[in-house]
């Protein structure tokens, strides 16, 4: 192998990719979309549910309850309600998401030493958002009545009661649960995985099927020269795209890297020589654009999205599909770059994964010189 | 070795011993499936020599000439190029040719100077002489003014001489042009060919494809190849004065209209056309004398000035050895029945 002579096709390349809008345009405005279409509108989190409150009891007993789910940052309150026609209308209209129901009986019975029964009516439509503002109700409801415990325990001069299990969760390194800095980190990787395997999917069978392919390979270029020449321009793309995005995470979406840029960088570009590999490897293989670009969506888009943990969870795959996710790379850049992202890790955690990702780079590309031959079938 | 049109004969050529042959062909063949592209094709081309390679669509020569380049695997037999053999030492001929594919096959989105570059690049011309080469190729394309232009923007003519220059950039000794000047205008063909001897003087090997009978005139030797069969090799005057089995006439008369339809309607014609204003009569050999169409022609009350024996054209020889070799075949089949 001479560098001289990736030099050149390298730099040839570049110039078909600065000539050609589209290639650009895919390599740089479609990884922003993404971005942004993630960013903003596929935030999971449930913040500020709308509610809406029905106070038949109206008492400081009854106002203290409600002030806690309106003081809470979890829910905003909508509007006040004097009957249930209210409730159905605004949850109808969907102006509010949550219900509460307050009974007249409530200070009563609780002065009386018994469970007041609180309603919580709540919109199904969107099952994963209603079960997270359940649980928000619950939560501030549980916090509500402990203290209501407490106190008549100790107006009643008694001590209070231990309790016998008493779980303080704390959560670590995402530690306001915001899904979007669980999100983004995976966003990268399925970003470069698809992006970059799309762009390196149409170089080999573009040339075949202008025919510039068969000057080439009458020329003393060797297989691996061709490949890897060509291989660099889409690198630098999609180095491009991680650095893109790691801004756009900082700067627009607030999701802070806590760990390394230099191994995020590092891992990223031992990911990004497989992913562009087996774009290549499909389009040495097909020899035809279309098939290829559509081979490389498929081979891509969906395992990264569906397969990688990087939307669901992995655990929660039937074993099948567990067993399948192994052989998605972008699965080992999730975890990786989540790891770093998150909980500021470094290669003693991530080495198990790093080294499944060169495995992973070296066979592909090797696949694809190895696939590649100077001949015409 | 045949003279080629005097004005390129380059001299010395005839004073020097037998040259050697750089181009060797054994029976070389093609299989697509059970179609035989190339069929057991023997031949060769000696140094310096320009070699065309003449057939109607379809015949086997693109095949062939990739089979020579290293990119298409053979079937059977064998061939070497500058003494590499082409199944075994792919990799060193293409050291030792320039090709120029049938098809356009520069990058039509770079300038003209990014692609001799990128080829300069690749046959890995010394930095030194990176320059220099490339003036040459610029000067020798008549693209000096248009070194910043989008190939893609270039004529057919101007495109095929970049891409002969592009193949010739690294000076190799042997070149390999698949129908060089297709789809171009008479006069960049003329052009083109001033580079061609150009070439050939400096000794280079030049071995080309076309279906142009002008064209097949400047080479100094010809393969006819049909349904990928060589059928007839040699100088175009060897092919002139030894495989043409039919006589030729050429007939100056009056009424050239009239005397073609008479003429084609008489027996033992293979073919008669208008030729200017003089009649170009295929006849089976022997059949009829020069006297026997005077009299033919005078008795229908068509003054006839002359009639001649001549050379047949090269696409005389041509025509008939297809329809020779189409007739055998036809007989052939007529038997197998
Ligand atoms: N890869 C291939 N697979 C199957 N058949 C092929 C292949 N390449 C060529 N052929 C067939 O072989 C025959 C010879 O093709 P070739 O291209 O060598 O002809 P040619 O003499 O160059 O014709 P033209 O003047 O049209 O260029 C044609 O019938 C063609 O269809
Ligand atoms: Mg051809």
């Amino acid at each position: 192998m001479k560098i001289h002579r990736i030099r050149a096709v390298a730099r040839k390349e570049f110039l078909h990719v600065i000539r050609d809008p589209r290639s650009l345009g895919m390599g740089i405005a479609i990884p922003l979309l993404l971005l942004f279409l993630f960013g903003y509108a596929l935030t999971l989190d449930v913040d500020r549910v709308s509610l809406i409150v029905w106070d038949q009891d109206n008492t400081p007993t009854s106002r203290d309850f409600l002030s806690r789910f309106t003081g809470s940052r979890y829910f905003s309150l909508h509007a006040p309600a004097t009957n249930y026609r209210d409730i159905e209308h605004a949850i109808d209209t969907r102006n509010a998401l949550v219900a509460i129901v307050i009974p007249h009986d409530f200070t009563g019975r609780l002065d009386s030493g018994r469970d007041a029964p609180v309603q919580v009516l709540v919109d199904g439509t969107d099952s994963n958002t209603a079960t997270i503002a359940l649980g928000y109700a619950e939560a501030v409801a549980g916090e509500w009545s402990r203290s209501v415990v407490l106190k008549q325990a100790l107006r009643g001069g008694e001590r209070p009661l231990p309790q016998l299990v008493d779980l303080r969760p704390r959560i670590w390194y995402n530690s306001d649960m915001a899904s979007k800095n669980y999100i983004f980190p995976g966003l990268i990787a399925v970003i470069m995985m698809v992006i970059t395997a799309l762009l390196t999917s149409l170089t080999v069978a573009r040339e075949w099927e202008t025919g510039t392919m068969e000057q080439l390979i009458s020329t003393p270029l060797q297989g691996p020269e061709i490949i890897i020449g060509k291989l660099v321009p889409y690198f630098v793309i999609g180095l491009l795209d991680l650095l893109l995005s790691v801004l756009v995470g900082r700067f627009l979406f607030d999701v802070p890297l806590r760990g390394s840029l230099w191994l995020l960088t590092g891992l990223s570009v031992i990911f990004l020589i497989s992913a562009l590999s087996i774009g290549m490897l499909i389009s040495i293989v097909t020899k035809s654009q279309l098939l290829a670009s559509q081979l490389a969506l498929v081979a891509t888009m969906l395992p990264s999205f569906l397969l990688s943990g990087f939307m669901f969870p992995i655990e929660n795959m039937p074993p099948p599909l567990q067993v399948m996710t192994h052989i998605i790379s972008a699965r080992y850049l999730v975890i990786i770059l989540r790891g770093i992202y998150l909980k500021d890790v470094g290669l003693d955690v991530l080495y198990g994964e790093a080294a499944v990702l060169t495995l992973f780079g070296g066979v592909v590309i090797t696949l694809a010189i190895l696939k590649f031959r100077k001949k015409i079938t | 070795m045949m003279p080629a049109p005097e004005s390129y004969v380059t001299d010395g050529h005839s004073t020097q011993e037998p040259r050697q042959p750089v181009v060797v062909l054994r029976d070389l063949e093609k299989r697509f499936g059970d179609f035989t592209a190339v069929n057991k094709v023997t031949l060769e081309v000696r140094k310096g020599e320009i070699f065309g390679f003449l057939g109607p669509n379809g015949a086997g020569k693109s095949t062939t000439i990739r089979m020579l380049c290293g990119i298409l695997q053979p079937t059977g037999g064998m061939g070497s190029v500058a003494g590499f053999d082409i199944t075994r030492q792919p990799e060193e001929i293409k050291k030792n040719i320039g090709y120029m594919s049938q098809r356009f096959s520069l990058y039509e989105d770079l300038t003209v100077e990014e692609n001799i570059d990128f080829y300069s690049g690749i046959y890995q011309i010394p930095a030194d002489k990176r320059a220099e080469r490339k003036e040459w190729v610029l000067r020798m394309a008549g693209l000096e003014e248009r070194r910043l232009s989008r190939t893609a923007t270039l004529s057919g003519g101007w495109k095929q001489r970049l891409a002969l220059g592009c193949a010739v950039l690294h000076a190799p000794p042997i070149i390999f042009l698949d129908e060089p000047t297709s789809g171009v205008d008479p006069l960049s063909r003329r052009n083109f060919w001033d580079l061609i001897y150009h070439l050939a003087e400096g000794g280079v090997t030049v071995f080309l494809t076309t279906h142009y009978m002008d064209e097949a005139e400047y080479c100094d030797r010809l393969g006819l190849i049909y349904r990928g069969e060589l059928i007839a090799q040699g100088t175009p005057d060897e092919l002139k004065t030894r495989y043409m089995a039919e006589d030729v006439m050429e007939i100056a008369c009056a009424k050239p209209q009239e005397a073609l339809r008479l003429i084609t309607a008489l027996p033992g014609i293979g073919y008669a056309s208008l030729f200017g204003s003089k009649l170009h009569v295929v006849a089976e050999k022997g059949e009829r004398t020069p006297e026997e169409f005077r009299q033919v022609l005078e008795r229908e009350g068509i003054p006839t000035e002359s009639v001649e024996r001549v050379l047949p054209s090269l696409e005389d020889v041509f025509v008939s050895l297809i329809e020779a070799r189409d007739r055998q075949e036809g007989a052939q089949r007529e038997f197998a029945r």
